[in-house]
């Protein structure tokens, strides 16, 4: 067979042999042994090759390899920042980023686990506005990193992944790279990534990166993912290599249909009783103001789901706390980048006979503007169920609501506007009220011990709302407390609810945030803080400042609500729902974790009354620059 | 005429109101788990179960409610809490102290 009857070169071996000659193919043998790091081998035989007295032909360096060239392109794109855990799949373009690149832009954050390089890159997406560059073993690495990968995927962010892997089965080490190696790596992902490739040649990486990063960037946002084949970035760069730099073009975000959003404009304008519903609408600080600049112009309540900062929480028009009134006696409701439109309007109950009913009343026009009509796949059910609309225009929110704003001001007469207005000032009065309601409800168990949630929103507020901050993870109550009116203040949640977001994530955000000199604020969830812990470390290691107040419920919380809705369906009593779903006995000292890992902690506080205080020392560090912690242990919700 | 008919309904439905033990009330508010969504002080809990106290809704509805609820949450039958063990947590949550007015603590008026 032709196999057999050929001499087993190599990709690797034939670069070298142009470089160095026929003879060079034997020795590179010897070379590619005497790397090897997997598994034991006997000392003598090792003894024995040390003991070989090197080829005067044999290709020990080389002065510009492929990873050098992968490092011009990564700093085209402009990265500031790459999140990995070190992996030998990626050794070379590692070495390459900290010396040829200079470890800056990217600059190098040491991660603890490939999920913490994930959620970091999540939540510095959602303030910068850009990915970072995450790195990663194409196997064990790419596992450790695919839940983290999914809730970017369902929270529409842009993250730009790059895997190692060694193609070449001839070239492998024996023993741990043969591991670490796998036929396609981007399977194990490909059902939650936007795109992914694995480029055979350096201009194939160069255009790949660049379309990848494209591809992450145009709504819906999505992360993207290349291989590095280990060969590629090691191997010399040919002499006579054509290699350049291709241009990025950004993709504009897609527009609505004029034709469809002129119709979306009579139907807003002619509604007695409209209402705007919000969930990822706003991607930039533009898009929060051109949400206010609609809702004023149609004097229109607006609901806030909070996928990211919409809109200001104490606008006159944010009735987010009236949202189920607001819904029932709606004749147009306009749905902007939701998640779930159609459990947006209907009521589903989780009881032995699943039912569910429409909260509208008959007659009511669903408009839904949305980029993600524009991207579908099937395995994975994040697209919710099917919504019913009226009118959808495929499009990206915050791109169409200037035609949509300029149209409905068209649309506009004096009368209509004072009409509007009388309906602006009942909306604002209810406004009022439903902060003064949050105000009551919060002070119902005040001095409480476990520390009620409202109390730790409210303490945290007294301390924050001075500064420039940024909450980056948690806490229902502070969009319900708190005044948000800037875009940095808040950056949504998970998207896919995978546990282990949340202390990364707001560690990624916090990095963003530390070069405008936000104040970073993170409600830190117990469960979620102990997938990755290590995420503290990464935070004392690189000084991150970030300060962590702790949820600190001792419990998978919702878990232990499914566990007792099972045990009372089944009528055996909740006793013990706490089996499986608890982090009790012993209690977790996370300010003791936080100090062995180099973060001021202090904790666990269960009195009202020491709260402040202690927050307040936190701060006194968090302000040097550092990261800080306060276990605080509250109600379970 | 309405408003008188609704005043003796409503004395009515407290008139069954049995007395329970408050203090036993307490335990089984939370060993029965009801804290889980309703706070340990039946203060309530964001998107997880509303506020029961003080002031809870009458005896007669509030037990109603708890064997067939309307809405998310489970069912608690006889066979898992008992009609004393009702009346008890009843008494629990109308033993709650209101709270102080929310005008009158600064940090919730900024």
């Amino acid at each position: 067979m032709a196999k057999s009857s050929k001499p087993a070169v190599n990709r690797r071996n034939f670069l070298k042999s142009a470089a160095g000659g026929t003879a060079a193919l034997a020795a590179a043998t010897n070379q590619a042994n005497a790397q090897d790091t997997g598994r034991a081998r006997p000392a003598a035989a090792v003894a024995a090759k040390e003991a070989d007295p090197p080829s005067t032909l044999e290709v020990l360096t080389v002065d510009r390899t492929g990873s050098d060239f992968m490092v011009d392109i990564i700093k085209h794109l402009g990265f500031e920042y790459v999140c990995a855990n070190p992996g030998s799949s990626f050794r070379a373009l590692h070495e390459s980023l900290i010396n040829y690149g200079g470890n800056a832009n990217p600059e190098f954050i040491t991660c603890c686990h490939e999920e913490s390089s994930i959620a970091m890159a999540h939540g510095y997406a959602k303030v910068e506005g850009k990915p970072l560059l995450v790195m990663a073993h194409g196997t064990v690495g790419l596992q450790h990193a695919s839940m983290a990968i999914y809730n970017a995927y369902c929270d529409r962010a842009p993250v730009y992944i790059i895997v190692g892997n060694s193609i070449d089965a001839a070239a492998r080490r024996p023993g741990v790279e043969w591991d670490h190696s796998v036929q396609d790596a981007a399977v194990l992902v490909r059902d939650f990534v936007k795109w992914d490739d694995l480029p055979i040649s350096l201009p194939h990486f160069a255009e790949s990166a660049v379309r990848a990063y494209k591809i992450a960037m145009t709504p819906p946002m999505m992360p993207v993912l290349l291989v590095a084949d280990s060969d590629l970035q090691e191997r010399a760069v040919p002499s006579n290599a054509a290699l350049h730099l291709p241009k990025l073009s950004q993709t504009a975000p897609p527009q609505g249909d004029v034709t469809a959003v002129a119709e979306a404009a009579r139907s807003l304008v002619a509604a007695e009783n409209p209402v705007l519903v919000t969930d990822r609408a706003a991607r930039t600080a533009a898009g929060l103001k051109l949400l206010v600049e609609l809702a004023e112009t149609l004097q229109a309540p607006v609901i806030n789901q909070a996928g990211r900062m919409n809109f200001p929480s104490r606008h006159p028009l944010n009735l987010t706390d009236n949202s189920r009134a607001l819904l029932g006696n709606a004749d147009v409701i306009l749905g902007l980048e939701l998640t779930d439109f159609w459990g947006t309007v209907n009521n589903f109950r989780d009881q032995q006979e699943r039912s569910s009913r429409s909260i509208l009343k008959p007659g009511v026009k669903l408009i839904s503007i949305t980029a993600v009509d524009l991207f579908s796949k099937s395995n994975y059910q994040d697209l919710q169920r099917y919504p019913e609309v009226d009118l959808a225009i495929t499009g990206d929110a915050e791109a169409t609501l200037p035609s949509l704003i300029e149209a409905c001001k068209k649309l506009l007469t004096a009368d209509r506007k004072r009409t509007l207005e009388d309906r602006g000032k009942k909306l604002g009065a209810a406004h009022q009220e439903a902060l003064e309601r949050a105000r009551t409800e919060a002070a119902y168990g005040w001095d409480a011990s476990p520390i009620s949630t409202s109390r730790v929103a409210a303490e945290l507020w007294a301390k924050v709302k001075d500064k420039d901050w940024s909450l980056v993870s948690g806490g229902a109550w502070t969009q319900r407390l708190w005044n948000f009116d800037k875009y940095s203040q808040y950056i949504g949640g998970s998207g896919g609810a995978g546990v282990g977001y949340g202390a990364p994530a707001a560690l990624g955000a916090a990095l963003a945030n530390k070069k405008h000199g936000r104040l970073s604020v993170n409600i830190q969830n117990d469960g979620d803080l102990m997938y990755a812990p290590g995420v503290l470390w990464t935070a004392a290691h690189h000084q991150i400042p970030l300060l962590s107040v702790m949820h600190n419920n001792r419990a998978y919380h919702q878990e232990v609500m499914h566990i007792q809705r099972m045990a009372n369906r089944h009528q055996r009593g909740v006793t013990r729902a706490g089996i499986g779903t608890t982090i009790l006995d012993p209690n977790i000292d996370y300010a003791a974790i936080a100090r062995g890992m180099g973060v001021h902690g202090e904790g666990p506080i269960t009195d009202p009354k020491d709260l402040g205080p202690a927050i307040g020392r936190a701060l006194d560090v968090v302000s040097r620059g550092a990261p800080a912690l306060v276990d605080v242990v509250t109600q379970p919700r | 005429m309405r408003w008188f008919i609704a005043v003796l309904i409503t004395s009515a439905l407290y008139a069954q109101t049995p007395a329970g033990n408050a203090q036993k009330g307490k335990q089984l508010f939370q060993s029965d788990g009801c804290y889980q969504c309703h706070g340990r002080e039946a203060q309530g809990g964001p998107g997880t179960g509303p506020r029961l106290a003080p002031k809870p809704i009458a005896f007669a509805n509030f037990t109603k409610y708890v064997r067939h609820p309307a809405g998310q949450m489970p069912p608690y039958t006889a066979r898992v809490v008992s009609d004393e063990d009702l009346s008890d947590i009843y008494a629990f949550l109308s033993s709650q102290p209101q709270p102080p007015p929310a005008k009158t603590i600064p940090l919730l008026n900024d």
